[in-house]
């Protein structure tokens, strides 16, 4: 029997039993190496009194009892290993210090980015009474840190870096350099579309570190942008709960914490939770289930059958929508919703499997969408004129426009895919490129809106 | 002879206790152990053993450590702690009472059942 063919095919049985032990939830790789002693230690025994590689293997491994009991007998012992995934792992190893490491390094750009939206105040630039100031350059003090943090993770070659620093420096002039009227329509314009177009464009650049050309890369930024969404409204809500203690024990001493929330906490915390939310993402990453597409799923047939009855109701009773100065907002807005259903859908959906109940209710959702947002623009195009173009209408309509594109081709797309004649992979490439679209649009609302309507 | 599973759940932490007080070992040191001491009556599945350990060690009854053995692998020896110790009297005390017990009991059982019976084949396991 030649001896090496015996000690590799036992090598690799081994390794298949491994790589078995980890797929238990229950059982972490620390146990699996302490099993792995005990096999092999074991199939040890039973060669030195006479038997074959593999005949000792199989004993061992029917020793060790069968999987499914010994990992319940684990979750039993280790429940907490069904719930709890720690994002700071207190183990040594190498992951362990690499997590440890990356945590170091988000927790300072967090703080760098708390200590940066306070530097302009060191130059007499006060948040209340310079608001436009800070309203118009809010990304500075968060997306730079952050498309730092993933260059570092992702170790981005220099001469991106520089594409992208380049795009910060342009976005900085254009937010700084027009004469805008204070508070005026295209000032808020600008404060609201230049994070989506640099959020768009240059982190998610950096996120996908050189993927951003394939529809996998820009997917996984999508996906990274709803998780943030989620982890940062969570934070949030901690924040909020925070201050609301803070609050409430301070003014029993008499002391109002109201200042010092406004010009601190709220501003560095609002910036310094983008940080700690995108590596909460980035960490948990693998460990949790997403939760964008679960509420995607829980809420899709939910928005179905409200538009539906709207849609019923309106043919029903035969009302006109009633077209006021923000109702183009609620609709774009309602789009969006629709949007992200679809897109988080989608983004959780494995390409291979065949069409199901959820596929028709996502078209049904799609259509019903369209038809709402049809009959909310013809009402608008109906007194347009009489409206007049302001920027903040023209903005509106635009979003709309682009929104409808997107939503329209999805439904032709989804339902060549329901009648078997398209792929869903069209579906997912086609939301994946049109992304630049949004930052493009973006970007125009930021260079061309301010001069074409005169800084008004 | 197969034991049942309640007897063996109930003895297994004074087992292993019991085998960790003479030294410290790692997992398969502890079943070779047991399978000595037993004769080879008490068959445990090897791998329910280490959910055991983890739980002593949680209780504080044990401690862990790694070391790199002979064999170059990395091996996890653990030891026996004053409060496993302890834990490992109060067992003992107990399981001396059940064994005496069942002792008495089957010597009258002896004594009344008429010869032809055996069932004072002792068959459970003494305490450790």
């Amino acid at each position: 029997m030649p001896a090496a063919g015996d000690a590799g095919s036992l090598e690799e049985q081994i390794d298949q039993w491994r790589s078995y032990l980890r797929r238990r939830q229950a059982i972490h790789s620390v146990d699996v190496t302490e099993l792995e002693d005990h096999l092999r230690e074991q199939i040890a025994g039973l060669t030195g009194a006479g038997l074959a590689a593999d005949e000792a293997f199989l004993v061992a491994v029917k020793r060790m009892g069968e999987l499914d009991a010994l990992s319940r007998e684990f979750a039993r012992e280790h429940s907490e290993r069904l719930w709890k995934q720690l994002v700071v792992p207190s183990d040594s190893g190498e992951s362990g210090a690499r997590t440890r490491t990356e945590a170091i390094v988000a927790f300072c750009l967090a703080v760098a980015a708390a200590i940066l939206v306070k530097v302009p105040a060191l130059f007499g630039l006060d948040l209340g009474e310079d608001g436009g100031f800070y309203a118009r350059n809010a990304s500075f003090f968060v997306l730079p840190l952050l498309t730092g943090y993933f260059t570092w993770k992702r170790r981005l070659d220099t001469r991106t870096l520089r594409w992208l620093a380049v795009a910060f420096v342009v976005a900085a002039v254009f937010a700084n350099v027009y004469p805008f009227t204070p508070e005026g329509n295209t000032e808020v314009l600008t404060a609201l579309h230049l994070p989506i177009a640099l959020f768009l464009l240059v982190v998610g650049i950096a996120y996908a570190g050189g993927r951003w050309s394939q529809v996998a890369g820009r997917m996984d930024f999508i996906r990274f942008a709803g998780e943030l969404f989620i982890y940062y409204v969570l934070i949030a809500l901690g924040g909020g709960v925070f201050t609301g203690f803070m609050a409430i024990i301070f003014q029993a001493i008499g002391i109002d914490p109201e200042p010092f929330f406004q010009s601190w906490l709220l501003p560095c915390g609002a910036a310094a939770g983008v940080l700690v939310a995108s590596w909460l993402v980035e960490a948990k990453q693998s460990v949790i289930e997403n939760m964008a597409p679960v509420l995607a799923r829980l809420f899709t047939p939910l928005f179905a059958a409200l538009l539906i009855t709207f849609l019923v109701t309106l043919l029903w009773t035969g009302r006109g929508i009633d077209i006021e100065r923000d109702m183009l907002i609620a609709f774009d807005l309602l789009l969006v919703v629709v949007l992200g259903l679809l897109l988080y859908s989608v983004s959780a959906r494995d390409a291979t499997t065949p069409a199901g109940i959820f596929d028709v209710l996502q078209v049904v959702l799609v259509v019903s969408a369209l038809l709402v947002d049809a009959v909310a623009l013809w009402a608008i195009a109906a007194r347009i004129t009489e409206l007049g173009f302001t920027p903040n209408r023209v903005a509106a309509l635009g979003m709309n426009v682009i929104l409808l594109v997107n939503l329209a081709w999805s439904a032709g797309l989804y339902l060549r895919f329901l009648r078997g004649r398209g792929s869903f992979t069209a579906l997912e490439r086609w939301q994946t490129n049109y992304l630049p679209v949004y930052a493009a649009w973006a970007a125009i609302v930021v260079i061309v809106f301010p001069p074409a309507f005169g800084y008004i | 002879m197969e034991i049942n599973k309640d007897l063996m759940a109930a003895s297994s932490t004074p087992i292993v206790l019991a085998i960790l007080a003479e030294g410290d070992s790692y997992g398969y040191a502890i079943l070779q152990r047991v399978r000595e001491s037993s004769g080879g009556r008490m068959e445990w599945t090897d791998g329910m053993l280490y959910p055991v350990l983890h739980r002593l060690e949680r209780l504080g009854h044990v401690e862990s450590r790694w070391e790199v053995a002979e064999s170059g692998r990395r091996r996890k020896y653990y030891r026996i702690t004053s409060q496993g110790r302890a834990r490992l009297a109060e067992d003992r005390k107990q399981w001396q009472a059940v064994d005496a017990t069942l002792r008495g009991i089957w010597r009258a059982l002896c004594l009344s059942v008429p010869v032809g019976h055996p069932v004072s084949a002792a068959p459970l396991p003494q305490g450790v």
